[in-house]
């Protein structure tokens, strides 16, 4: 099977401390990975490796591979503007553009790079987009108030509709619902299962129910390492190691 | 319930007291020199103060309309020269502040805005009204912007810092270049910041004198071209003032109300300019 994101050997240190050791996994297209751990594990240094924002952080860096499509991410050369615009991201916490409306928000990252689109082609993506983000209902009416304008669920799913309109072929999402209500947790949640139609998504959570419920496979974090990987099923019913197995049923983290 | 004790509430009663008489004391000069510029300068203020030239001494009447000109001149010669650079500084500080080089730039713009304006005017003598070989509206708007500068790049610097980096990180994230998530994303979330550190400095430039006195000279008539003296109002007031004449007196009253107002309307047009659909973070 060819996969999508493969993660081969990857180090990441912020400084002289080093927040991944040695990770190698790999996800097939058009699934959803879900990684889990306690605080501090380095659930988010590895998914913001996977789209080169760690070294956004100063005096951070990685070595190792990720592989997109067989090629390498981080082969010298390569400008990681590109990668990013392949490989989107969602935010812990929703992040709209204060400044922009709801239409300006979903075509940011076109308009921001400069993409010169008639008014009717850019109005066609922010549909496709809001659509695919569940929100077009909400907000097709309003679509030039403020971005900020809209409750804290509804702004990350306008998030994680301006991360579709550049039409990326994965899509990251970082704890994406940690800072929303239980209603609109389930609408991400349901919009993850719509979703993997079409994208290949690996979603960081500190809720254990959360990945059972939206995950095909599942990876086990702990201190910087990759305990377990595999079928969500097996790693949530029969793990094989006794440190997941602990932290699955509650025992720990 | 419990009551709260003597002591306590004497001591709430002092600080609060002390606090309404403090402030009062910061807005008392305010009121004061309002009123009274409005006092005295209401008087003098005729249609003919804005559209007439200064009347040569002994003939009563005329006006400043070529200082108010010179004073607008000046001002947006400063302005197109300051405020680029006084901007990108203050994003250069903000962004990229951690620097050495930052260390240096930001503990220069702190001196250079404490030196005193009577230095810059200096300054500017000596490195364009003395290569140009005569006073010139150049040479005020150069002085202006210098002292524009420092005011310019520290606001601007903090109203950037102010921007969150989750802001930065959504626009990284979509695949945008650096350059343009700071011009696109952080300038423009902090725009009212900015446009309220530019007004102060704007302010601030409108009425200096001293910078001006031997680099936009003045001028009794219409200026004739950048390259040549232009008058302004703060040294036309000045000029005025200090005569022995009564009737220059009122119209120094006159100038500085227009002084003021110029300044207030200025900031209130911009603001209600720049004033978007959406309002910004900071």
């Amino acid at each position: 099977m060819q996969h999508k994101l493969e993660v081969v050997g990857l180090n990441a240190w912020f400084g002289t401390y080093q927040a991944l050791r040695d990770i190698n996994l790999a996800t097939p297209d058009r699934h959803v990975t879900a990684i889990i751990g306690p605080s501090g594990c380095g659930k988010s240094t590895l998914i913001r490796c996977l789209n080169r924002m760690h070294e956004v952080v100063p005096n951070a860096r990685a070595t190792g591979k990720v592989l997109l499509d067989g090629d390498d991410i981080y082969a010298p050369g390569l400008d990681p503007v590109q990668v990013r615009a392949r490989v989107g991201m969602v935010f812990q916490r929703p992040n709209p553009f204060p400044t922009m409306s709801i239409f300006d928000n979903v075509v940011a990252g076109l308009k921001l790079n400069g993409a010169r689109q008639s008014r009717a082609g850019l109005a066609a993506v922010v549909e496709r987009s809001l659509r695919q983000a569940a929100l077009w209902d909400e907000v097709k009416d309003d679509l030039h108030a403020s971005g900020v304008s809209i409750s804290g669920g509804q702004q990350q799913r306008l998030c994680i509709a301006r991360a579709l309109a550049v039409e990326p072929d994965v899509l990251l999402m970082d704890e994406p619902c940690s800072a929303l209500d239980p209603i609109a947790t389930a609408k991400i949640e349901s919009l993850i299962h719509e979703l993997k139609a079409h994208y290949t998504i690996v979603i960081v959570t500190h809720n254990m129910q959360q990945a059972a419920r939206v995950s095909d496979l599942t990876a086990f974090m702990y201190l910087g390492s990759l305990v377990e990987f595999g079928p969500t099923g097996r790693i949530f019913t029969t793990p094989e190691r006794k440190e997941t197995e602990d932290y699955v049923t509650g025992r720990f983290g | 319930m419990t009551t709260v004790s003597t002591r306590r509430r004497v001591v709430n009663v002092v600080a609060q007291a002390g606090a309404v008489a403090c402030t009062v004391v910061v807005l008392v000069p305010l009121v004061l020199i309002f009123g009274y510029l409005l006092l005295k300068g209401c008087s003098s203020l005729s249609w003919s103060f804005f559209t007439q030239l200064p009347k040569p001494v002994g003939e009563v009447g005329g006006g400043m309309a070529n200082a108010i000109v010179g004073t607008l001149t000046l001002v947006g010669l400063a302005c197109s020269l300051g405020l680029p650079v006084g901007v990108l500084a203050g994003v250069f500080l903000g962004e990229y502040g951690g620097g050495r080089v930052a260390w240096v730039v930001r503990f220069c713009a702190d001196v250079l805005a404490g030196v005193p304006s009577i230095v810059i005017g200096i300054y500017a003598y000596t490195l364009v009204v003395l290569p140009m070989h005569g006073f010139s509206a150049y040479a005020g708007g150069f002085a202006l912007a210098v002292i524009m500068l420092p005011i310019v790049a520290r606001t601007t610097e903090e109203m950037v810092k102010l921007v969150p980096s989750t802001l930065r990180e959504a626009s990284l994230a979509l695949g945008v270049p650096t350059w343009r998530t700071t011009l696109w994303v952080v300038v423009r979330t902090a725009r009212g910041g900015i446009i309220t550190g530019i007004m102060l400095s704007v302010a601030r430039v409108a009425g200096e004198t001293a910078p001006l006195l031997f680099t936009a000279f003045g001028n009794q008539f219409w200026h004739q071209g950048l390259t040549g003296p232009i008058s302004s109002l703060p040294v036309q007031i000045y000029t005025y003032a200090i005569s022995p004449f009564d009737d220059w007196h009122r119209q120094a009253w006159a100038g500085a109300l227009v002084l003021l107002l110029l300044v207030f309307l200025t900031s209130l047009a911009v603001r209600v300019v720049t004033r978007g659909q959406v309002r910004s973070v900071v």
